[in-house]
């Protein structure tokens, strides 16, 4: 059977749809679960800030590979059956939201505390200290690195191909095989995820730039 | 009664024994200028008065709301002891009529409506109530200072604490803010200040603390204290801060 260019880059853009889509699912569900571990990584409560510290170290001190692999193996092992979307998906969110709510929280450490003590002083709790005073303030300063780490979660999703889910390594994995031009095929996945990426990494610049210009 | 009463107090940072034993009672509308070399404690006790500072011993009580090492209902508290600070710390988010509707909307339940006429109330009582809607980069440090005193009267305080409110002013700018102070002690208010301006001390206060090596080492009416220190300390320091 032979491959034209066109089937091998039709394929290869159906491939790129499930990476962007498992993307954006562990971005979403990843910066929600991060702003969680960020509440709770800056609680004044020393065993839920404790264990978000944990679950912090634990998956940034664990390649992604294994993390997916516990998920995937792990939730098989209740006897529950899970499809390498499934197990991709919470295994990326898993990781996207340690990382996110790390650099959230220095984004919350940069914030002057005299923020904080004169928020303090005017009565507001902890709680309204962070919504009404400090995460405001954080978040101009987080936009910029939140988009950047979004090109990390991009490239991530390539490893989920080792689980069996199709994206678009996985797709060009298949096609090379088939088609006996690895060079060709994994050339045109990397344009695949740079074309992803790129933009990403564009606004992340143009966000720093814009944001952190004075007001 | 006294408003505030402090007795026994006591802070320990680690081993280093910052206040020794302070004890110290001020009545309603009371102005007191707290003075003291630095390290003497005074800006550490000033900040225990409204519980940014831990305290190790002792108890506070400010209108009839108890603190002390176990227990502090700083909600309560803070509503009673406001502060005003050395840095301003305005919100740079918000402009500058929000950020004196903060605290009464978000604490107090003001509604909006409400929370702005107190703001523009405010304001005018600082002379900015033209200023509303800037953002506090736009404004003067005196112009900052002054907002953050409105801020902190619109939760109608009961006693308001200033640390070294002036001593990151540009020389020009301080009368603006010590106008506004002194306008506050002639209606009345309850003033607790950390200051290194003498003189005004001597003009507004009613009460001058001064402070040595973590306790109140003298008090008494600062014209009196001025012009007759008891203590060898307070004489030394009185000479070399007047020069």
């Amino acid at each position: 059977m032979e491959f034209t260019l066109w089937d091998i880059v039709r394929n290869l853009l159906v491939g790129m749809q499930w990476t962007l889509l498992l993307s954006l699912v562990a971005f979403i569900c990843g910066g929600v679960a991060g702003l969680l571990v960020l509440l709770a990584r800056l609680s004044d409560n020393f065993v839920l800030r404790g264990a978000a510290k944990g679950y912090i170290e634990l998956f940034q001190g664990t390649p992604l590979l294994m993390q997916l692999f516990m998920v995937f193996f792990g939730i098989a092992l209740f006897g529950v059956d899970i499809s390498a979307w499934m197990a991709a998906a919470i295994a990326l969110t898993l990781f996207t939201s340690a990382f996110l709510a790390e650099t959230w929280r220095g984004c919350v450490e940069a914030i002057p505390r005299g923020q904080w003590e004169a928020s303090g002083s005017l009565a507001m709790t902890r709680l309204e200290q962070m919504r009404y005073v400090i995460l405001p303030q954080a978040l101009r300063i987080a936009v910029a690195p939140t988009v950047g780490f979004s090109v990390q979660v991009v490239k991530g999703t390539a490893v989920t191909s080792i689980i069996g889910f199709t994206e678009l390594t996985k797709t060009g994995g298949m096609l090379a095989n088939a088609t006996f031009e690895p060079f060709l095929i994994y050339g045109l996945v990397a344009v695949g995820y740079f074309m992803l990426c790129y933009p990403l990494s564009l606004s992340a610049r143009y966000l720093e730039r814009r944001l952190h210009a004075p007001a | 009664m006294p408003l505030l009463r402090v007795s026994a107090l006591h802070k320990y940072y680690g081993d280093n024994h910052v206040l020794k034993g302070v004890d110290l009672s001020i009545e309603e509308g009371e102005v007191v200028a707290l003075i003291g070399r630095s390290g003497s404690g005074k800006s550490t006790f000033l900040r225990t008065l409204n519980g940014l500072e831990s305290i190790s011993d002792g108890v506070i009580e400010v209108d009839g709301e108890y603190l002390d090492a176990a227990r502090a209902d700083l909600r309560t508290l803070r509503q009673k002891v406001g502060m005003v600070f050395q840095q301003f710390n305005l919100f740079p988010h918000l402009t500058v009529g929000e950020n004196v509707m903060l605290a009464p909307q978000v604490v107090k339940k003001t509604s909006k409506a409400q929370a702005r006429q107190l703001a523009e109330q405010m304001l005018a009582r600082v002379g900015l109530g033209d200023k509303f809607d800037a953002y506090p980069d736009r404004l003067s440090g005196g112009q900052q200072q002054r907002v953050a005193i409105a801020r902190a009267l619109a939760m109608s305080p009961k006693v308001l604490l200033c640390d070294e409110i002036t001593s990151a002013l540009d020389p020009e700018l301080v009368n603006e803010v010590l106008g506004v102070v002194r306008q506050l002690a002639k209606e009345g208010m309850t003033l607790i200040m950390v200051t290194h301006e003498m003189r005004f001390a001597r003009e507004v206060g009613d009460k001058l603390v001064f402070m040595h090596h973590g306790k109140v080492h003298e008090t008494g009416h600062p014209r009196d204290v001025f012009a007759a220190p008891r203590t060898a300390e307070l004489a030394n320091f009185i000479g070399s801060v007047m020069g």
